[in-house]
């Protein structure tokens, strides 16, 4: 058994605990801590992708119980990528908060950050339902305190507004198990897929099983009609915070893909393709909504919450299909679209730091701001779509997954059109912004113009978030190589089923 | 029993459900209290319902699994229970740090239009203080 398959869970719980009661009043050594914490994180990341490249499936069995009735973890190609995404984002994330500042302006940042990315690699590790819902409680309780980081009454009131929601999706998320464990007597989700797949279970509670973890899992993925708390939350989060929560929505996409693949099998006898035929008009439905949101916001930071809405309906469009090589392109527009909101909210960051306010009006240029426009200008062409960036090849992809003629005409006018008014919304919002503001003349009580120039560290990492899109463009080709496996084997159900059983198999011979 | 349970958790849902379409924090608090009391005895009917049946076998050599009632649900319960307490606490923090900066405990923002052009996403210059008056703090 190999244990470095636990240690993204064990390493960040370890370390928020002594972040949080041993250096609590020196920001230096936790922000040493936290950093030294996350490298290794990505460290361990890399080498856990390594292995998983190889296509087994490796299972780690928690107190050595073997799989029905302990809890397991498991690592498989998709959930290495997305353990892989997270590090290289807290990274980016986390170094940027220490560059601005934003981990001194409230208490237990690093710890809450640490505890954050523990939930989270847990949730993409887990290959147990019910530990499934304890990692993801684990990463909102996390996001709760992240979110309302330094205060303020405006994000005090959207942070209630998100506890609220998300604990209504964690009651439903327990109403969903409970259904589930009654119809199939397993939580485990390879036992799961065993139960389903042979038609013994009960099918009516099954069926309502699947659709309400899809419900649950829409609130993560902020599926229309689950995402009215996602605009308020990202845009009265730090910035920084809202860039790491653009891993948060994946989490939930992750959860739709992993367990609507394995345990409810597209074509198997009890739910059959109900969760496809559901999926795909309400991630229509998401475009349509991230596109007028992003053409009619007022404010930068809405603005950004509704591409990402808009982000994640491609993404689950493409992933509604429940087809190999649509699969292939939805897990590259994952990857895209969370380095492109990562990128878009960092840049925001600086942006409004320096302006004083988010809102789209003329004022003032500040200071730097060709640096600033051309760092938006990247990040906007990246988040809708446009060439050279990965957001391009990304929706390419998933349009060419989706010209079945079934599909096609919808998945087209909805991409096509939404990329439209994205784009038109960005670019309104971009000479508004950058432009425009060249030509008012410089106010002298402005007190932004006092403010210090962006240093080299606090652009590095959105510099390096979009250098990651320029990779992850000029990449397209080993990248897609990847994802195709990691796609093969996640409809490859059988291989997962028997890893994770073989053990409970040969025990009882 | 099953139609009393089934009312029970039918009851509270419905109760709860009710309580967390309310436009204040208070109301809604209560209404996910009631929520996660229902999902507490739903999860404790998954394993059937039994009466007089222990969840822990006595002895190893157990032949007949009738005389016992499923374990797995009540390790859940416990588990959901601990985690609802857990966030419950969080909510009431969280209601009580936006009633005292923002002076009323109304779940709704303010629409977008009505705002100033600088309220909003702010540069994160205030910080939390949550001041209590002496004369409440004595009394």
């Amino acid at each position: 058994m190999n244990h470095w398959i636990i240690a993204p869970v064990v390493l960040p719980a370890l370390i928020a605990p002594i972040i949080a009661f041993i250096m609590r009043h020196d920001v230096v050594l936790a922000r040493v801590a936290s950093v030294a914490s996350t490298i290794a994180l990505f460290a361990i990341s890399v080498a856990l992708t390594i292995m998983a490249a190889s296509g087994e499936t490796q299972v780690y069995f928690l107190g050595n119980w073997a799989a029905p009735f302990g809890i397991v973890l498991v690592l498989d190609r998709l959930s290495a990528m997305m353990l892989l995404l997270t590090s290289i984002l807290a990274l980016i994330v986390v170094t940027h908060s220490i560059a601005t500042g934003w981990d001194a302006k409230g208490r237990h940042f690093h710890a809450l950050f640490q505890f954050q990315l523990m939930g989270i690699c847990g949730a993409f590790l887990t290959g147990d339902a019910f530990n499934l819902f304890v990692f993801f409680e684990v990463l909102l309780i996390a996001s709760y305190g992240l979110m309302i980081h330094s205060g303020g009454k405006q994000r005090l009131q959207a942070g209630l507004q998100y506890v609220v929601m998300n604990l209504a999706g964690s009651t439903l998320f327990l109403f969903a198990l409970g259904s589930l464990y009654a119809a199939t007597g397993t939580l485990n989700i390879a036992d799961i897929a065993q139960v389903v797949q042979s038609g013994e279970g009960d099918e009516a509670i099954i069926r309502v099983a699947a659709i309400l973890l899809l419900v649950v899992f829409g609130i993560k993925a902020a599926l229309v009609p689950m995402h009215f708390w996602l605009p308020a939350t990202y845009s009265n989060a730090p910035a920084p915070i809202a860039a790491l929560f653009a891993i948060m929505t994946k989490v939930g996409a992750y959860a739709i893909i992993r367990i609507h693949t394995i345990a409810f099998a597209p074509g198997n006898p009890e739910t059959g393709n109900l969760i496809g035929d559901w999926l795909f008009p309400a991630s229509l439905l998401t475009i349509a909504v991230g596109a007028i949101g992003v053409l009619g916001a007022r404010r930068l930071m809405p603005l950004l919450s509704y591409s990402v809405i808009g982000s994640m309906g491609t993404l689950l469009l493409a992933v509604s299909v429940f087809e190999q090589y649509a699969m292939t392109t939805a897990l590259y527009y994952l990857l895209h679209s969370t380095l492109s909101a990562a990128a878009l909210y960092l840049v925001a960051d600086l942006v409004i730091s320096r302006r004083g306010t988010d809102a789209l009006t003329v004022r003032t240029a500040t200071a730097q701001n060709g640096l600033f426009a051309a760092l938006f200008f990247a990040a906007a062409i990246a988040m809708t779509g446009m060439p050279p960036l990965s957001g391009f090849l990304g929706k390419l992809f998933v349009m060419d997954a989706l010209s079945g003629p079934g599909v096609i005409g919808w998945a087209w006018s909805a991409i096509l059109i939404g990329s439209l008014m994205t784009i038109v919304g960005f670019v309104r919002a971009g000479s508004q912004i950058f432009w425009k503001s060249t030509s008012v003349a410089p106010d002298e009580d402005t007190a932004a113009t006092d403010l210090p120039r962006v240093s080299a560290l606090q652009a590095a990492p959105a510099m390096v978030a979009v250098a990651l899109l320029m990779a992850l463009a000029a990449f397209a080709g080993p990248v897609t190589n990847y994802l195709d496996a990691t796609s093969a084997q996640l409809f490859d159900s059988s291989d997962y089923i028997n890893q994770v059983l073989a053990r409970a198999t040969e025990e009882a011979k | 029993m099953e139609l009393l349970v089934a009312g029970a958790i039918g009851a509270l849902t419905a109760g709860g459900i009710y309580l967390i379409l309310r436009l204040r924090a208070f109301a809604v608090i209560l209404g996910l209290a009631l929520l996660s009391y229902a999902v507490n005895i739903f999860l404790f009917a998954t394993g059937r319902l039994a009466v007089n049946k222990p969840p822990i076998l006595t002895g190893y050599k157990v032949t007949d699994f009738s005389a016992y009632t499923d374990p797995l649900p009540q390790a859940l319960v416990l588990t959901a229970i601990v985690i609802s307490f857990g966030m419950t606490a969080v909510l009431v923090m969280f209601a009580l740090g936006a009633y005292l900066e923002s002076g009323d405990d109304k779940i709704d923002m303010p629409a977008p239009d009505d705002l100033h052009e600088d309220d909003g996403a702010d540069v994160g210059e205030q910080t939390l203080v949550i001041e209590i008056e002496p004369k409440e703090r004595g009394q």
